[in-house]
């Protein structure tokens, strides 16, 4: 301490302007750094976006708008023909059977954890969670393609198929042959893989609640699920839309995982026991050995996913913002 | 602190004269051939003290560092046609050999024990074939107990050497497999689920009852998986043995064959095994670096001489004497130094 005011006293009187003067640089300096870092991610972006078309132009000029709706997938035809139409479908639709699962069960456990649970299992249930989150998606890869595709083809499939045999438009769904490798199982991966963001962001807002809200609408009789339905939700539900479209942008892009267990397959079937593709599985599998127009079609195909998720997160901040205009904010 | 200087710069000098003196090789390409390529570097650099360095990007990634001429080779699966090969002044030769098996998993079936010929095999992968006990199969195989089930047709997802291969194959056995799919690294396939690698189609295959589908030899032989056999050109029965692959080499004609493009599916001959590749090297004739390019030589030619024994133990098949002495040839008269 005595060092310290030494040196204050040897330093002299400040020259007042000197000082605001470099407080201001300061300031200016420290404004221009985090100007140009927020840029950078916009030039970042740009980067990309412009790389992919470029990437992509030569099959963007071969195909046209007839990729989007071309089933076949040919890179060893002379010319190849090239369709988007498989590995989109397949994207589109286990990302969505994905959030079928993973949204409820995702809320329950956060409802569960946050309004319901005794305290000594709030911190096991909440590492497990969290343990979950940080499981690399090779893993989620192994254990689908080795232990939970062999369950769900010799247990759960058939039982599905039996049940919806039969039945106009759900017995077309749940088609056989039960399969190790499907749209179904690699949805459920996903669902499991999509869970932690949901539950953790959920529990993060579902704390933000101010305890006199809850408090007074027990005060007046409310039941739990009550309190949960009408407060809880309400109040948080900007959160949950923004942990729920996280979640689905996972979905939307996941490779790995979903690569060991789809059973990349480009053609559509109307069963979701039938093998697929997404756009990423797609891209992971054929690009290292694609050249000419295969390699400018998979990156075509990359775009597309960019685009994609672009329009899903566009949707998603549009239904808030409807959402928050009706809550009349 | 000036022991540490000292001994930094001691350190610095070392390892920049390493940098400088060691003639590293470089080259990339096809997995394939990965496992044997640094077996082989591994023992040349305590023999010589010379080092190799192969970067396993694929086949196609291998083409193209070899053409922007960021390696002293490349390293492919899938051969270079003569006129490519002159276009971008390039040398090619095959380097060592592997063999493609079809694998089942069906009860009660033993390794060897069922036959395919090529067009049995293109329409079970057309999905014209969709029971084990089909009357094409039964014929093959009148002795085998085969189920009334469905078949379960495994391939490969990624794009790969083997499958190029292996449609090569189908190609050339089945018309109809030619013109409705063809050959390629990557095709649009008929029916079936789609693994990653070797390992992945060996995973599948071993988890799923009543399944088909298509390994490189060492992954069938490792992971002892039920290979079956095939009938080759000449109609005759063949087991997957080495000997059935050099045959289908040595009865290959590369000398007439320029630039060594020879694809070793459907070769004649009574004992060659019909699925049998080759990987191939590529180097320019004129390359920039000279030095670097003839101790690349210096190394093949090791191999060629002495990495025999190390090829076979990892389930490789050595190129034959014959073959061998061509290249050789091919090598002094083509490579400039």
């Amino acid at each position: 301490m005595a060092v310290q005011s030494d040196v204050i006293d040897d330093a002299g009187p400040y020259d007042r302007a000197k000082a605001l003067s470099a407080f201001k640089l300061g300031d200016v300096t420290f404004y221009w750094i985090t100007r140009l870092s927020a840029i950078s991610v916009l030039l970042i972006l740009g980067g990309i976006i412009v790389s992919l078309i470029v990437g992509a132009f030569p099959a963007m000029k071969e195909y046209g708008l007839s990729f989007l709706w071309t089933q076949r997938w040919a890179p060893s035809a002379d010319p190849p023909v090239l369709g988007a139409l498989g590995p989109m479908y397949g994207t589109l639709v286990t990302s969505f059977i994905a959030m079928l699962i993973a949204i409820p069960v995702g809320l329950g456990i956060a409802i569960f954890l946050t309004e319901l649970c005794p305290q000594w299992l709030r911190r096991p249930i909440g590492m497990a969670v969290e343990l979950l989150a940080g499981i690399p998606s090779i893993i989620y890869g192994m254990w689908g393609f080795f232990v939970l595709g062999p369950f769900l083809a010799n247990t759960f499939q058939p039982f599905m198929i039996r049940i919806f045999d039969g039945v106009p438009v759900l017995g077309a769904i749940f088609a056989g042959p039960p399969s190790y490798l499907s749209l179904f199982n690699a949805a459920l991966i996903l669902a499991i893989m999509v869970l932690p963001f949901i539950t953790s962001i959920s529990v993060d807002v579902f704390k933000t609640v101010p305890p006199v809200l809850k408090e007074a609408a027990y005060g007046v009789g409310c039941t739990t699920w009550e309190v949960v339905r009408s407060v809880v939700i309400p109040y948080t539900r900007v959160g949950i839309i923004g942990g729920v479209m996280l979640a689905l942008g996972r979905a939307l892009g996941e490779t790995m995982a979903v690569t060991f267990i789809i059973g990349n397959s480009f053609r559509i079937s109307s069963s979701i026991f039938a093998p697929g593709t997404t756009i990423s599985a797609a891209i992971a599998s054929e690009f290292a050995e694609s050249d000419g127009l295969h390699q400018s079609g998979l990156i075509l195909l990359g775009l597309l996913l960019f685009v994609l998720t672009f329009f899903v997160l566009a949707a998603a901040r549009l239904m808030l913002l409807r959402l928050e205009k009706k809550a009349g904010k | 602190m000036n022991f540490l200087k000292t001994m930094v710069v001691a350190g610095l000098v070392a390892a920049s004269t390493t940098v400088a003196f060691a003639a590293d090789i470089t080259g990339a390409g096809a997995t394939f051939p990965f496992p044997i390529y640094s077996k082989w570097a591994d023992a040349y650099k305590k023999e010589t003290g010379n080092g190799l360095n192969y970067q396993s990007i694929g086949s196609g990634g291998g083409i193209k560092q070899i053409q922007a001429k960021t390696v002293t080779f490349g390293a492919s699966d899938a051969p270079l046609k003569a006129e490519q090969l002159e276009k971008d002044g390039l040398v090619q030769w095959p380097m060592v050999m592997g063999a493609i098996v079809p694998v089942v998993n069906i009860e009660g079936v033993k390794p060897g024990e069922l036959m395919f010929d090529g067009e049995t095999l293109a329409n079970i992968y057309l999905g014209k074939i969709t029971k084990w006990d089909d009357a094409a199969i039964k014929k093959l195989n009148p002795n085998a107990k085969l189920p009334a089930e469905a078949i379960t047709v495994v391939r490969r997802s990624d794009g790969s050497g083997t499958t190029f291969n292996f449609t090569n194959y189908l190609s050339k056995a089945s018309a109809d497999w030619k013109s409705k799919v063809g050959e390629g690294t990557a095709v649009e396939w008929p029916v079936g689920v789609g693994a990653k690698g070797n390992e992945g189609v060996s995973g599948n295959i071993s988890q799923t009852k009543n399944s088909i589908g298509y390994v490189e030899y060492a992954y069938a032989k490792q992971n002892k998986l039920t290979y079956a056999g095939l009938v080759n050109k000449a109609g005759k029965p063949v087991q997957p043995t080495v000997e059935a692959f050099q045959a289908a080499a040595s009865n290959a004609d590369w000398a007439k064959a320029p630039g060594y493009y020879v694809i070793l599916t459907d070769q004649p001959g009574d004992k060659s095994w019909p699925i049998t590749a080759a990987t191939f090297i590529l180097m320019h004739k004129d390359a920039t670096d000279k030095a670097a390019s003839q101790e690349a030589i210096k190394f093949f030619r090791w191999a060629f001489k002495n990495g025999g024994k190390a090829a076979e133990e990892l389930d490789y098949i050595p190129m034959p004497d014959g073959v061998v002495k061509l290249i050789e040839k091919t090598w002094a008269a083509e490579i400039k130094s």
